[in-house]
């Protein structure tokens, strides 16, 4: 090793660190290269290029009479789920952090959902919904929410109105298991003392959590949300195998829009997706100023 | 008055811990509550799969064995290729590059592990229209490389971080020590260093099997032969279809989900630590 002349040193991180590179480039940079050049081009049904398209495709797509009601309800999407996600998962990961027997196998169970692949849930989901048979109209029939099954009232995601509350309630679904996990994470770096201290002072139990593990949990709650967020927006499965964005576009996101343009004309999906790549790309920013990434690393 | 104020004060936390842990159980079981549902219509004879009532009037396990004699059981080779390539590709590059940016200080460092952070960011889903058109061009749609490689690269960032974080963790002086011994630098990295840091390799292997075995959205934009898709791809098609089997779906998707459930389990505590990228300390 020594012997080695320093031209040879300096490559020495390369050759360990290189693939990872390589791959990143390939897998992940690249596409988007790709993804840009793309959504200035003018590209036939079978992908053969047929020259550039100057800003047609973003002109088209910012013309799609739904397009902005597709931005709208992204927005509402994501905030609507992320915030639900937050606000139970702050409750179970208290529920959850107190001594019970069984509280091993009862966090358990919560895993559920998170490990299992989204889209299988939401398959079992929309069955579970199923005009005729879905164990949840079962349900909603036997408590007197539904006079009967097989009408149209039995079936939530065949109407735009009731079709978004159930994607967003199944989308709370698989988020909540991960960020109650991250909240506990959090909780359990909390010091004991400071709860013995405040405890002392005769601070009452909401009083303690709001000055106390509420401010302490933020950096937690921080990132669990941020990853929420990047999460939810990039969702596909849940709305593709419940509703495929329908009836009309009532249910899409401009992910699943992103994906039904790409059937018809790649072009105006590639720009729907460099749109979607910007909002990524701000997520990103957030993201990295909110974790001070650099003091983590050095 | 004093001696009977204990009773109640005794009394009432039990009463407390009662109250919190059988709501602990029933939010459990709601979130169990859909993959039950999901084994029952699995194993629910198939002409009565239409009859409204909450338990099936059988159980017919046999639906979960025919599987493997149908069309489907394809699909689940074509995933676990996929899974297995990607663990394995994620593996080889996420090893040496989290071992090396752990032990030593070079130039590039921080704007690898920049770079690093950012791919955990991303997500495929954001730029399926690029994957698409990269793949297209290297003749690589509807094969299961295209498939391995886009798996491997989306989720190298998670195993490197929490690689990194392990290898960070093993004092120095213990490979030292052993390089003394005379075990070279190689000897020392597979004799010392890597058992050392084996659950956290467990745990990179394992998260990233299940993320590429439950992978969707590339797949389905990758892969137009129904021989070629994974099980994924292959359930959802199903629903497309004007009959649904949905017992032959269930039978696929329970045999897509137990088992990484049961994997998930065993790592779970350390994904929270992966994901927040040791933000969270």
């Amino acid at each position: 090793m020594r012997h080695r002349s320093r031209g040879l040193r300096a490559l020495e991180p390369l050759a360990w660190v290189g693939p990872a590179i390589v791959l990143i480039a390939l897998v992940v940079l690249w596409p988007v290269v790709e993804m840009i050049r793309s959504s200035f081009l003018k590209i036939s049904k079978f992908g053969v290029v047929q020259g550039g398209n100057g800003t047609a495709n973003y002109d088209r797509l910012f013309a799609e009479p739904d397009f902005a009601s597709i931005m709208g309800r992204t927005l509402i999407w994501v905030v609507a789920v992320v915030g639900l996600t937050v606000i139970i998962s702050l409750a179970l990961a208290q529920l959850f952090n107190q001594r019970f027997p069984g509280r091993k196998i009862a966090r358990w169970a919560l895993i559920a959902p998170w490990a299992a692949s989204v889209l299988m849930t939401a398959i079992i989901f929309r069955w579970m919904l199923d005009p005729e048979v879905g164990v949840i109209n079962m349900i909603r029939r036997d408590l007197g929410f539904l006079d009967a099954l097989g009408g149209a009232s039995a079936d939530p995601l065949g109407q735009s109105a009731t079709a978004m509350p159930w994607l967003i309630f199944v989308a709370v679904f698989v988020s909540v298991p991960f960020t109650t996990y991250a909240l506990i994470a959090g909780l359990s770096t909390i010091p004991g003392d400071i709860y013995e201290a405040a405890r002392m002072d005769g601070a009452s139990k909401m009083r303690i959590y709001w000055a106390i593990t509420f401010p302490l949990l933020r950096p937690a709650l921080t990132v669990a949300a941020l990853i929420n967020v990047m999460n939810v927006f990039n969702n596909f499965p849940i709305i593709w195998a419940m509703t495929r964005g329908q009836p009309g576009y009532s249910t899409s996101t401009s992910t699943i829009f992103m994906y039904i343009l790409k059937n018809r004309d790649i072009g105006e999906s590639a720009a729907m997706s460099v749109v979607n790549f910007g909002m990524v790309i701000i997520l990103t920013v957030v993201f990295l100023k909110v974790t001070r990434w650099r003091s983590e690393v050095a | 008055m004093a001696h009977s104020s204990p009773a109640p004060s005794r009394a009432l936390p039990r009463l407390k811990s009662v109250v919190i842990a059988g709501s602990a159980y029933v939010i459990a079981l709601i979130f169990l509550f859909p993959y039950v549902i999901m084994l029952l219509t699995a194993v629910r004879p198939q002409d009565t799969l239409r009859e409204a009532t909450y338990l099936p009037s059988a159980f017919e396990w046999s639906s979960l064995v025919e599987f493997w004699s149908g069309g489907l059981a394809g699909n689940l080779v074509v995933t676990l290729q996929v899974a297995a390539g990607s663990t394995l590709l994620v593996l080889l590059v996420a090893l040496p590059a989290a071992y090396y940016t752990s032990r030593h200080n070079f130039r590039f460092r921080t704007g690898f592990l920049f770079l690093v952070l950012i791919t955990q960011m991303f997500q495929p889903t954001a730029m399926l229209v690029g994957i698409y058109r990269e793949f297209f061009q290297f003749g690589l749609v509807d094969t299961v490389w295209a498939l391995i490689l886009v798996n491997g690269g989306f989720n190298l960032a998670f195993a490197v971080w929490i690689l990194n974080a392990y290898f960070s963790s093993i004092p120095r002086e213990l490979e030292e020590a052993a390089f003394i011994d005379g075990n070279g630098r190689f000897g020392t990295l597979f004799r010392i260093t890597l058992p050392l840091a084996m659950p956290g390799v467990v745990t990179a292997l394992i998260f990233t099997f299940i993320a590429a075995w439950n992978e969707f959205a590339v797949a389905l934009m990758l892969t137009t032969t129904p021989a070629n898709q994974p099980l994924t791809v292959a359930l959802n098609s199903y629903i497309g279809q004007y009959q649904v089997d949905w017992q032959g779906l269930f039978a696929g998707s329970v045999i897509a989900t137990i088992p990484v459930i049961i994997l998930f389990a065993l790592i779970e505590r350390k994904v929270v630590n992966g994901l927040t990228a040791g933000s969270i300390k």
